[in-house]
Protein backbone atom coordinates (compact mmCIF):
# COMPACT_ATOMS: atom_id res chain seq x y z
CA UNK A 1 0.00 0.00 0.00
CA UNK A 2 1.23 3.46 -0.84
CA UNK A 3 2.31 5.67 2.00
CA UNK A 4 -0.12 8.40 0.89
CA UNK A 5 -3.02 5.99 1.44
CA UNK A 6 -2.04 4.82 4.91
CA UNK A 7 -3.90 6.61 7.69
CA UNK A 8 -3.37 6.34 11.45
CA UNK A 9 -6.40 5.38 13.56
CA UNK A 10 -7.89 7.58 16.28
CA UNK A 11 -5.79 6.31 19.14
CA UNK A 12 -2.60 6.23 17.12
CA UNK A 13 -3.30 9.77 15.89
CA UNK A 14 -3.51 11.01 19.47
CA UNK A 15 -0.34 9.16 20.38
CA UNK A 16 1.49 10.59 17.37
CA UNK A 17 0.30 14.07 18.30
CA UNK A 18 2.12 13.83 21.62
CA UNK A 19 5.37 12.47 20.16
CA UNK A 20 7.05 15.73 19.08
CA UNK A 21 6.19 17.39 22.42
CA UNK A 22 7.72 14.49 24.34
CA UNK A 23 10.73 14.50 22.02
CA UNK A 24 11.44 18.17 22.72
CA UNK A 25 10.98 17.64 26.45
CA UNK A 26 13.28 14.62 26.39
CA UNK A 27 15.94 16.44 24.39
CA UNK A 28 15.79 19.35 26.83
CA UNK A 29 15.99 17.06 29.88
CA UNK A 30 18.99 15.20 28.50
CA UNK A 31 20.81 18.40 27.55
CA UNK A 32 20.02 19.88 30.94
CA UNK A 33 21.27 16.75 32.72
CA UNK A 34 24.53 16.83 30.81
CA UNK A 35 25.17 20.48 31.60
CA UNK A 36 24.17 20.14 35.27
CA UNK A 37 26.37 17.08 35.70
CA UNK A 38 29.23 19.17 34.37
CA UNK A 39 28.40 22.23 36.46
CA UNK A 40 25.64 22.11 39.12
CA UNK A 41 25.51 25.95 39.10
CA UNK A 42 24.63 26.08 35.40
CA UNK A 43 21.84 28.60 34.74
CA UNK A 44 21.40 28.11 31.02
CA UNK A 45 19.35 24.89 31.03
CA UNK A 46 17.75 24.49 34.47
CA UNK A 47 16.34 21.06 35.27
CA UNK A 48 12.64 20.58 34.46
CA UNK A 49 11.96 19.96 38.15
CA UNK A 50 13.44 23.33 39.14
CA UNK A 51 11.41 25.04 36.41
CA UNK A 52 8.26 23.50 37.88
CA UNK A 53 9.32 24.72 41.35
CA UNK A 54 9.91 28.22 39.99
CA UNK A 55 6.59 28.17 38.13
CA UNK A 56 4.74 27.11 41.29
CA UNK A 57 6.41 29.87 43.24
CA UNK A 58 5.63 32.44 40.51
CA UNK A 59 1.93 31.71 40.35
CA UNK A 60 1.36 31.50 44.13
CA UNK A 61 3.78 33.81 45.96
CA UNK A 62 2.94 37.53 46.23
CA UNK A 63 5.62 40.10 45.65
CA UNK A 64 7.01 41.39 48.94
CA UNK A 65 6.70 45.05 48.16
CA UNK A 66 3.47 45.27 46.18
CA UNK A 67 1.86 42.23 47.85
CA UNK A 68 0.52 41.22 44.46
CA UNK A 69 1.35 38.05 42.58
CA UNK A 70 3.41 39.53 39.79
CA UNK A 71 2.73 36.63 37.41
CA UNK A 72 -1.01 37.27 37.34
CA UNK A 73 -0.53 41.02 37.34
CA UNK A 74 1.75 40.74 34.29
CA UNK A 75 -0.79 38.50 32.61
CA UNK A 76 -3.67 40.89 33.24
CA UNK A 77 -1.70 43.90 32.02
CA UNK A 78 -0.57 42.18 28.84
CA UNK A 79 -3.97 40.73 28.04
CA UNK A 80 -5.57 44.12 28.49
CA UNK A 81 -3.10 45.72 26.08
CA UNK A 82 -3.62 42.92 23.61
CA UNK A 83 -7.43 43.09 23.82
CA UNK A 84 -7.48 46.87 23.43
CA UNK A 85 -5.05 46.87 20.52
CA UNK A 86 -6.76 44.04 18.67
CA UNK A 87 -10.21 45.42 19.47
CA UNK A 88 -9.44 48.88 18.13
CA UNK A 89 -7.83 47.39 15.03
CA UNK A 90 -10.81 45.10 14.46
CA UNK A 91 -13.24 47.99 14.69
CA UNK A 92 -11.29 50.16 12.26
CA UNK A 93 -10.70 47.18 10.00
CA UNK A 94 -14.41 46.39 9.90
CA UNK A 95 -15.49 49.92 9.06
CA UNK A 96 -12.91 50.51 6.34
CA UNK A 97 -13.10 46.95 5.05
CA UNK A 98 -16.85 47.39 4.55
CA UNK A 99 -16.39 50.79 2.90
CA UNK A 100 -13.70 49.50 0.55
CA UNK A 101 -15.53 46.29 -0.23
CA UNK A 102 -18.95 47.80 -0.83
CA UNK A 103 -18.50 51.24 -2.33
CA UNK A 104 -16.43 51.78 -5.49
CA UNK A 105 -15.82 55.41 -4.53
CA UNK A 106 -14.46 54.48 -1.10
CA UNK A 107 -12.35 51.81 -2.79
CA UNK A 108 -10.93 54.39 -5.20
CA UNK A 109 -10.00 56.67 -2.31
CA UNK A 110 -8.70 54.25 0.34
CA UNK A 111 -7.54 51.02 -1.28
CA UNK A 112 -4.30 52.36 -2.72
CA UNK A 113 -3.52 54.35 0.39
CA UNK A 114 -4.02 51.36 2.69
CA UNK A 115 -1.84 49.21 0.43
CA UNK A 116 1.00 51.70 0.75
CA UNK A 117 0.53 52.25 4.50
CA UNK A 118 0.57 48.50 5.11
CA UNK A 119 4.16 48.43 3.85
CA UNK A 120 5.39 50.63 6.72
CA UNK A 121 7.16 48.34 9.22
CA UNK A 122 5.28 48.99 12.49
CA UNK A 123 8.33 48.45 14.70
CA UNK A 124 10.16 51.16 12.80
CA UNK A 125 7.63 53.73 13.99
CA UNK A 126 7.66 52.50 17.60
CA UNK A 127 9.98 55.37 18.64
CA UNK A 128 7.48 57.81 17.13
CA UNK A 129 4.72 56.20 19.17
CA UNK A 130 6.77 56.50 22.33
CA UNK A 131 7.38 60.16 21.55
CA UNK A 132 3.76 60.91 20.70
CA UNK A 133 1.94 58.72 23.24
CA UNK A 134 4.56 58.58 25.96
CA UNK A 135 5.80 55.42 27.62
CA UNK A 136 2.41 54.46 29.11
CA UNK A 137 -0.31 52.14 27.95
CA UNK A 138 -1.27 54.16 24.88
CA UNK A 139 1.93 53.57 22.96
CA UNK A 140 1.72 49.78 23.41
CA UNK A 141 -1.92 49.58 22.45
CA UNK A 142 -1.21 51.90 19.52
CA UNK A 143 1.64 49.72 18.26
CA UNK A 144 -0.57 46.63 18.20
CA UNK A 145 -3.42 48.51 16.56
CA UNK A 146 -1.20 50.19 13.98
CA UNK A 147 0.62 46.94 13.37
CA UNK A 148 -2.40 44.87 12.37
CA UNK A 149 -4.98 47.42 11.18
CA UNK A 150 -3.69 47.70 7.58
CA UNK A 151 -3.72 43.91 7.26
CA UNK A 152 -7.25 43.72 8.67
CA UNK A 153 -8.55 46.46 6.36
CA UNK A 154 -7.07 44.80 3.29
CA UNK A 155 -8.19 41.35 4.31
CA UNK A 156 -11.73 42.34 5.28
CA UNK A 157 -12.15 44.54 2.21
CA UNK A 158 -11.21 41.52 0.13
CA UNK A 159 -13.64 39.31 2.10
CA UNK A 160 -16.49 41.73 1.38
CA UNK A 161 -15.59 41.72 -2.31
CA UNK A 162 -15.72 37.92 -2.23
CA UNK A 163 -19.37 37.89 -1.20
CA UNK A 164 -21.04 36.52 -4.34
CA UNK A 165 -22.42 39.25 -6.62
CA UNK A 166 -25.57 37.16 -6.85
CA UNK A 167 -26.41 37.96 -3.22
CA UNK A 168 -25.79 41.67 -3.68
CA UNK A 169 -28.03 41.71 -6.74
CA UNK A 170 -30.69 39.63 -5.01
CA UNK A 171 -30.77 42.09 -2.11
CA UNK A 172 -31.24 44.95 -4.58
CA UNK A 173 -34.19 43.17 -6.22
CA UNK A 174 -35.72 42.91 -2.75
CA UNK A 175 -35.56 46.68 -2.56
CA UNK A 176 -32.63 47.03 -0.15
CA UNK A 177 -30.79 50.37 0.05
CA UNK A 178 -26.98 50.48 0.17
CA UNK A 179 -27.27 50.88 3.92
CA UNK A 180 -29.52 47.85 4.32
CA UNK A 181 -27.20 45.79 2.13
CA UNK A 182 -24.24 46.83 4.28
CA UNK A 183 -26.07 46.11 7.52
CA UNK A 184 -28.01 42.97 6.64
CA UNK A 185 -26.01 41.27 3.89
CA UNK A 186 -22.36 42.33 4.10
CA UNK A 187 -21.90 42.82 7.85
CA UNK A 188 -23.33 39.48 9.04
CA UNK A 189 -21.27 37.66 6.44
CA UNK A 190 -18.17 39.62 7.38
CA UNK A 191 -18.32 38.85 11.13
CA UNK A 192 -17.20 35.19 10.95
CA UNK A 193 -14.49 36.22 8.51
CA UNK A 194 -13.43 38.93 10.95
CA UNK A 195 -12.85 36.24 13.58
CA UNK A 196 -10.67 34.35 11.12
CA UNK A 197 -8.68 37.46 10.29
CA UNK A 198 -8.22 38.24 13.99
CA UNK A 199 -6.95 34.74 14.57
CA UNK A 200 -4.43 35.22 11.78
CA UNK A 201 -3.27 38.56 13.18
CA UNK A 202 -2.84 37.34 16.75
CA UNK A 203 0.71 36.18 16.00
CA UNK A 204 1.86 39.66 14.93
CA UNK A 205 -0.15 41.16 17.82
CA UNK A 206 1.83 39.17 20.39
CA UNK A 207 5.03 40.13 18.61
CA UNK A 208 4.20 43.85 18.82
CA UNK A 209 3.03 43.53 22.41
CA UNK A 210 6.20 41.86 23.64
CA UNK A 211 8.43 44.12 21.59
CA UNK A 212 6.88 47.25 23.06
CA UNK A 213 6.90 45.84 26.59
CA UNK A 214 10.54 44.83 26.23
CA UNK A 215 11.57 48.35 25.35
CA UNK A 216 9.64 50.41 27.88
CA UNK A 217 7.07 49.21 30.40
CA UNK A 218 6.43 48.79 34.09
CA UNK A 219 4.76 45.43 33.87
CA UNK A 220 3.57 42.79 31.48
CA UNK A 221 4.70 39.40 30.29
CA UNK A 222 7.25 40.75 27.82
CA UNK A 223 8.54 43.25 30.36
CA UNK A 224 9.17 40.48 32.91
CA UNK A 225 11.00 38.27 30.43
CA UNK A 226 13.36 41.04 29.42
CA UNK A 227 13.80 42.14 33.04
CA UNK A 228 14.91 38.76 34.39
CA UNK A 229 17.10 38.18 31.34
CA UNK A 230 19.67 40.36 33.19
CA UNK A 231 19.93 37.69 35.88
CA UNK A 232 20.01 34.83 33.37
CA UNK A 233 16.84 33.53 35.08
CA UNK A 234 16.09 30.92 32.48
CA UNK A 235 13.58 29.16 34.75
CA UNK A 236 11.42 32.32 34.90
CA UNK A 237 11.84 33.08 31.21
CA UNK A 238 10.85 29.55 30.22
CA UNK A 239 7.83 29.62 32.52
CA UNK A 240 6.66 32.86 30.94
CA UNK A 241 7.31 31.61 27.41
CA UNK A 242 5.30 28.46 28.02
CA UNK A 243 2.53 30.55 29.60
CA UNK A 244 2.41 32.96 26.64
CA UNK A 245 2.23 29.99 24.30
CA UNK A 246 -0.64 28.50 26.28
CA UNK A 247 -2.45 31.86 26.33
CA UNK A 248 -2.00 32.34 22.59
CA UNK A 249 -3.26 28.83 21.95
CA UNK A 250 -6.28 29.25 24.22
CA UNK A 251 -7.25 32.59 22.66
CA UNK A 252 -6.99 31.12 19.18
CA UNK A 253 -9.01 28.07 20.20
CA UNK A 254 -11.58 30.23 21.98
CA UNK A 255 -12.07 32.43 18.91
CA UNK A 256 -12.46 29.35 16.75
CA UNK A 257 -15.11 27.89 19.07
CA UNK A 258 -16.83 31.27 19.35
CA UNK A 259 -17.05 31.42 15.57
CA UNK A 260 -18.54 27.95 15.31
CA UNK A 261 -21.05 28.73 18.02
CA UNK A 262 -22.07 32.22 16.91
CA UNK A 263 -22.14 31.53 13.15
CA UNK A 264 -23.41 27.97 12.70
CA UNK A 265 -24.24 28.69 9.06
CA UNK A 266 -20.66 29.63 8.22
CA UNK A 267 -18.20 27.24 6.62
CA UNK A 268 -20.83 25.00 5.13
CA UNK A 269 -21.49 25.12 1.43
CA UNK A 270 -18.30 27.13 0.95
CA UNK A 271 -19.77 30.34 2.30
CA UNK B 1 -47.56 48.63 -26.24
CA UNK B 2 -46.01 45.38 -25.13
CA UNK B 3 -45.18 44.58 -21.50
CA UNK B 4 -41.48 44.05 -22.08
CA UNK B 5 -40.09 46.12 -24.91
CA UNK B 6 -36.53 45.48 -26.07
CA UNK B 7 -35.25 47.84 -28.76
CA UNK B 8 -31.95 47.48 -30.61
CA UNK B 9 -30.06 46.23 -27.61
CA UNK B 10 -26.30 45.90 -28.00
CA UNK B 11 -23.71 45.07 -25.37
CA UNK B 12 -19.96 44.83 -25.66
CA UNK B 13 -17.16 44.44 -23.16
CA UNK B 14 -14.31 46.63 -24.31
CA UNK B 15 -14.04 46.10 -28.05
CA UNK B 16 -15.54 42.62 -27.84
CA UNK B 17 -19.22 42.64 -28.87
CA UNK B 18 -21.42 40.14 -27.04
CA UNK B 19 -24.90 40.78 -28.42
CA UNK B 20 -26.32 43.28 -30.84
CA UNK B 21 -29.50 44.08 -32.69
CA UNK B 22 -31.75 42.36 -30.15
CA UNK B 23 -35.40 43.32 -30.52
CA UNK B 24 -38.22 41.74 -28.61
CA UNK B 25 -41.81 42.30 -27.54
CA UNK B 26 -43.25 40.19 -24.77
CA UNK B 27 -46.85 40.11 -23.55
CA UNK B 28 -47.72 40.25 -19.89
CA UNK B 29 -47.92 36.79 -18.36
CA UNK B 30 -45.73 35.13 -20.98
CA UNK B 31 -43.07 32.58 -20.12
CA UNK B 32 -39.99 33.09 -22.26
CA UNK B 33 -37.26 30.46 -22.40
CA UNK B 34 -33.85 31.60 -23.57
CA UNK B 35 -31.46 28.98 -24.93
CA UNK B 36 -28.19 29.03 -26.80
CA UNK B 37 -24.63 27.80 -26.73
CA UNK B 38 -22.24 29.02 -24.04
CA UNK B 39 -20.85 32.46 -24.78
CA UNK B 40 -23.78 33.51 -26.92
CA UNK B 41 -24.98 36.21 -24.60
CA UNK B 42 -27.98 34.57 -22.90
CA UNK B 43 -26.83 35.49 -19.44
CA UNK B 44 -25.67 38.90 -20.60
CA UNK B 45 -29.15 39.50 -21.96
CA UNK B 46 -30.65 38.46 -18.64
CA UNK B 47 -28.34 40.82 -16.74
CA UNK B 48 -29.48 43.62 -19.06
CA UNK B 49 -33.12 42.74 -18.40
CA UNK B 50 -32.31 42.83 -14.70
CA UNK B 51 -30.52 46.17 -15.12
CA UNK B 52 -27.53 44.69 -13.32
CA UNK B 53 -25.61 45.93 -16.36
CA UNK B 54 -26.35 48.75 -18.78
CA UNK B 55 -26.55 48.12 -22.53
CA UNK B 56 -23.99 49.73 -24.82
CA UNK B 57 -26.92 50.76 -27.00
CA UNK B 58 -30.69 50.43 -27.14
CA UNK B 59 -33.39 50.43 -24.47
CA UNK B 60 -35.34 47.95 -22.39
CA UNK B 61 -38.68 49.14 -21.05
CA UNK B 62 -40.82 47.29 -18.58
CA UNK B 63 -44.55 48.11 -18.59
CA UNK B 64 -43.84 51.31 -20.48
CA UNK B 65 -41.57 52.72 -17.78
CA UNK B 66 -38.19 54.39 -18.14
CA UNK B 67 -35.20 52.09 -18.71
CA UNK B 68 -33.94 50.96 -15.28
CA UNK B 69 -30.48 52.00 -14.09
CA UNK B 70 -30.04 49.38 -11.38
CA UNK B 71 -31.82 46.26 -10.09
CA UNK B 72 -34.98 46.98 -8.12
CA UNK B 73 -38.26 45.71 -6.78
CA UNK B 74 -39.96 45.33 -10.17
CA UNK B 75 -37.53 42.62 -11.34
CA UNK B 76 -37.09 39.43 -9.36
CA UNK B 77 -34.12 37.13 -9.89
CA UNK B 78 -33.15 33.56 -9.11
CA UNK B 79 -29.62 32.48 -9.93
CA UNK B 80 -28.26 28.97 -10.18
CA UNK B 81 -26.41 29.46 -6.88
CA UNK B 82 -26.11 31.98 -4.05
CA UNK B 83 -29.67 33.20 -4.46
CA UNK B 84 -30.58 33.02 -0.80
CA UNK B 85 -28.77 34.52 2.18
CA UNK B 86 -26.77 31.83 3.99
CA UNK B 87 -26.66 33.73 7.30
CA UNK B 88 -30.45 33.94 7.66
CA UNK B 89 -32.75 31.11 8.56
CA UNK B 90 -35.09 29.82 5.87
CA UNK B 91 -37.97 31.78 7.37
CA UNK B 92 -35.99 35.00 7.72
CA UNK B 93 -34.96 34.71 4.08
CA UNK B 94 -38.65 35.05 3.23
CA UNK B 95 -39.10 37.86 5.77
CA UNK B 96 -36.18 39.69 4.11
CA UNK B 97 -38.42 40.08 1.05
CA UNK B 98 -40.51 42.46 3.14
CA UNK B 99 -38.10 43.88 5.68
CA UNK B 100 -35.38 44.86 3.18
CA UNK B 101 -37.63 47.47 1.59
CA UNK B 102 -40.00 48.35 4.41
CA UNK B 103 -37.61 49.11 7.26
CA UNK B 104 -34.70 51.53 7.03
CA UNK B 105 -32.65 49.05 9.06
CA UNK B 106 -33.75 46.22 6.81
CA UNK B 107 -35.00 44.44 9.90
CA UNK B 108 -38.32 44.05 11.71
CA UNK B 109 -38.73 44.04 15.47
CA UNK B 110 -41.44 43.08 17.95
CA UNK B 111 -44.94 42.45 16.67
CA UNK B 112 -44.04 43.51 13.16
CA UNK B 113 -41.38 40.79 13.10
CA UNK B 114 -43.74 38.25 14.57
CA UNK B 115 -46.44 38.99 12.01
CA UNK B 116 -43.96 38.89 9.14
CA UNK B 117 -42.65 35.57 10.40
CA UNK B 118 -46.16 34.18 10.61
CA UNK B 119 -46.79 35.22 7.02
CA UNK B 120 -43.44 33.71 5.99
CA UNK B 121 -44.38 30.48 7.73
CA UNK B 122 -47.56 30.31 5.63
CA UNK B 123 -45.52 30.80 2.46
CA UNK B 124 -43.11 28.06 3.53
CA UNK B 125 -45.94 25.68 4.43
CA UNK B 126 -47.38 26.23 0.99
CA UNK B 127 -44.13 25.38 -0.80
CA UNK B 128 -43.38 22.40 1.42
CA UNK B 129 -40.56 23.97 3.43
CA UNK B 130 -42.58 24.61 6.59
CA UNK B 131 -40.68 22.02 8.58
CA UNK B 132 -37.34 23.66 7.74
CA UNK B 133 -38.26 27.22 8.68
CA UNK B 134 -35.66 27.66 11.43
CA UNK B 135 -32.85 25.83 9.63
CA UNK B 136 -30.15 27.61 7.67
CA UNK B 137 -30.21 27.29 3.87
CA UNK B 138 -27.03 25.16 3.95
CA UNK B 139 -29.15 22.40 5.51
CA UNK B 140 -31.51 22.38 2.51
CA UNK B 141 -31.13 20.21 -0.58
CA UNK B 142 -30.44 21.95 -3.89
CA UNK B 143 -34.08 21.75 -4.96
CA UNK B 144 -35.31 23.11 -1.63
CA UNK B 145 -32.85 26.01 -1.84
CA UNK B 146 -34.13 26.93 -5.29
CA UNK B 147 -37.74 26.70 -4.14
CA UNK B 148 -36.84 29.04 -1.31
CA UNK B 149 -35.04 31.38 -3.72
CA UNK B 150 -38.08 31.53 -6.00
CA UNK B 151 -40.47 32.10 -3.10
CA UNK B 152 -38.19 34.84 -1.78
CA UNK B 153 -38.03 36.53 -5.18
CA UNK B 154 -41.83 36.47 -5.40
CA UNK B 155 -42.30 38.08 -1.98
CA UNK B 156 -42.27 41.54 -3.53
CA UNK B 157 -44.53 40.58 -6.44
CA UNK B 158 -42.08 41.63 -9.17
CA UNK B 159 -43.46 42.57 -12.58
CA UNK B 160 -40.88 40.32 -14.13
CA UNK B 161 -39.26 37.15 -12.78
CA UNK B 162 -35.83 36.31 -14.19
CA UNK B 163 -34.38 32.83 -13.79
CA UNK B 164 -30.72 32.23 -14.65
CA UNK B 165 -30.31 28.48 -15.13
CA UNK B 166 -32.29 27.95 -11.94
CA UNK B 167 -32.42 24.17 -12.18
CA UNK B 168 -29.03 23.63 -13.81
CA UNK B 169 -27.46 22.06 -10.74
CA UNK B 170 -30.39 19.79 -9.82
CA UNK B 171 -30.80 16.09 -10.48
CA UNK B 172 -33.43 15.07 -13.08
CA UNK B 173 -36.10 13.99 -10.58
CA UNK B 174 -35.84 17.17 -8.54
CA UNK B 175 -35.89 19.15 -11.75
CA UNK B 176 -39.24 17.67 -12.75
CA UNK B 177 -40.82 18.50 -9.41
CA UNK B 178 -39.41 22.02 -9.69
CA UNK B 179 -41.10 22.34 -13.08
CA UNK B 180 -44.45 21.46 -11.48
CA UNK B 181 -43.74 23.92 -8.67
CA UNK B 182 -42.97 26.70 -11.14
CA UNK B 183 -46.00 25.97 -13.32
CA UNK B 184 -48.29 26.01 -10.28
CA UNK B 185 -46.87 29.37 -9.21
CA UNK B 186 -47.39 30.72 -12.69
CA UNK B 187 -51.00 29.64 -12.79
CA UNK B 188 -51.44 31.25 -9.40
CA UNK B 189 -49.74 34.58 -10.08
CA UNK B 190 -49.85 35.02 -13.87
CA UNK B 191 -46.35 36.50 -13.72
CA UNK B 192 -44.10 37.21 -16.67
CA UNK B 193 -41.00 35.01 -16.67
CA UNK B 194 -37.68 34.90 -18.49
CA UNK B 195 -35.70 31.71 -17.97
CA UNK B 196 -32.20 31.07 -19.28
CA UNK B 197 -31.51 27.36 -19.54
CA UNK B 198 -29.22 24.85 -21.21
CA UNK B 199 -31.91 22.21 -21.17
CA UNK B 200 -33.88 22.32 -24.44
CA UNK B 201 -36.56 19.99 -23.18
CA UNK B 202 -37.13 22.19 -20.15
CA UNK B 203 -37.18 25.28 -22.37
CA UNK B 204 -39.97 23.92 -24.60
CA UNK B 205 -41.90 22.31 -21.76
CA UNK B 206 -42.17 25.43 -19.62
CA UNK B 207 -41.94 28.24 -22.15
CA UNK B 208 -44.61 29.88 -24.28
CA UNK B 209 -41.81 31.07 -26.51
CA UNK B 210 -38.29 29.79 -26.89
CA UNK B 211 -35.68 32.34 -27.96
CA UNK B 212 -32.42 31.04 -29.39
CA UNK B 213 -29.33 33.20 -29.01
CA UNK B 214 -26.65 32.48 -31.55
CA UNK B 215 -24.08 34.20 -33.71
CA UNK B 216 -25.47 34.82 -37.21
CA UNK B 217 -22.17 33.68 -38.65
CA UNK B 218 -19.52 31.33 -37.31
CA UNK B 219 -17.67 31.02 -40.59
CA UNK B 220 -15.40 34.01 -40.08
CA UNK B 221 -11.74 34.35 -39.09
CA UNK B 222 -12.61 35.43 -35.56
CA UNK B 223 -16.09 34.38 -34.35
CA UNK B 224 -15.37 36.16 -31.05
CA UNK B 225 -15.84 39.46 -32.86
CA UNK B 226 -19.30 38.51 -34.14
CA UNK B 227 -22.02 39.52 -31.70
CA UNK B 228 -24.88 37.11 -31.01
CA UNK B 229 -28.53 37.91 -31.48
CA UNK B 230 -31.91 36.18 -31.39
CA UNK B 231 -31.77 33.78 -34.34
CA UNK B 232 -34.98 31.83 -33.68
CA UNK B 233 -38.17 32.66 -31.85
CA UNK B 234 -40.22 29.47 -31.45
CA UNK B 235 -43.83 29.31 -30.41
CA UNK B 236 -43.87 26.71 -27.67
CA UNK B 237 -47.39 27.05 -26.29
CA UNK B 238 -49.56 23.99 -25.89
CA UNK B 239 -47.00 22.29 -23.67
CA UNK B 240 -44.24 22.48 -26.17
CA UNK B 241 -46.14 20.46 -28.77
CA UNK B 242 -45.20 19.97 -31.70
CA UNK B 243 -41.75 19.40 -30.23
CA UNK B 244 -42.94 16.69 -27.87
CA UNK B 245 -45.20 14.85 -30.31
CA UNK B 246 -42.34 14.53 -32.71
CA UNK B 247 -40.36 12.93 -29.94
CA UNK B 248 -43.20 10.58 -28.97
CA UNK B 249 -43.70 9.48 -32.54
CA UNK B 250 -40.09 8.58 -32.98
CA UNK B 251 -40.38 6.36 -29.90
CA UNK B 252 -36.97 7.38 -28.73
CA UNK B 253 -38.16 8.79 -25.49
CA UNK B 254 -41.31 8.43 -23.45
CA UNK B 255 -42.15 11.26 -21.22
CA UNK B 256 -44.64 10.54 -18.44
Amino acid sequence: MRLINRKPGRVLSLALLVVPFLAVLAAYTIASDIRLADNPQDKLLPAPSSIVDTATRLVTTPDKRSEKILFWRDTAISLQRLALGVGIAALIGMVFGMLIGLFPYARAIFAGFVNVISMVPPLAILPILFIVFGLGEQSKVALIAIGITPFLIRDLGQRVLEIPTEMMVKAQTLGATSFVIALRVALPQLLPRLLQSIRLSLGPSWLFLIASEAIAAEGGLGYRIFLVRRYLAMDIILTYVVWITILAFLIDYGLKKLGEKAFPWFGKDGL
Amino acid sequence: MSFVEVRNIAKSYGDRPIISNVNLDVDQGAFISVVGASGCGKSTFLRLLLAQEQPTGGTIRLAGGEPAKEPGLDRGIVFQRYSVFPHMTVRDNIVAGESFNQSWLGKFFGTQLKEARDRAQEVLDRIGLGHMSTAYPAALSGGMQQRLAIAQALQDKPKLLLLDEPFGALDPGTKLSMHDFLEDLRTETGMTVFMVTHDLEEAFKLGDRVLVFDKPSWDVPDPDMVPATITYDFDARDNGIPYQTIRDETNLFHYD
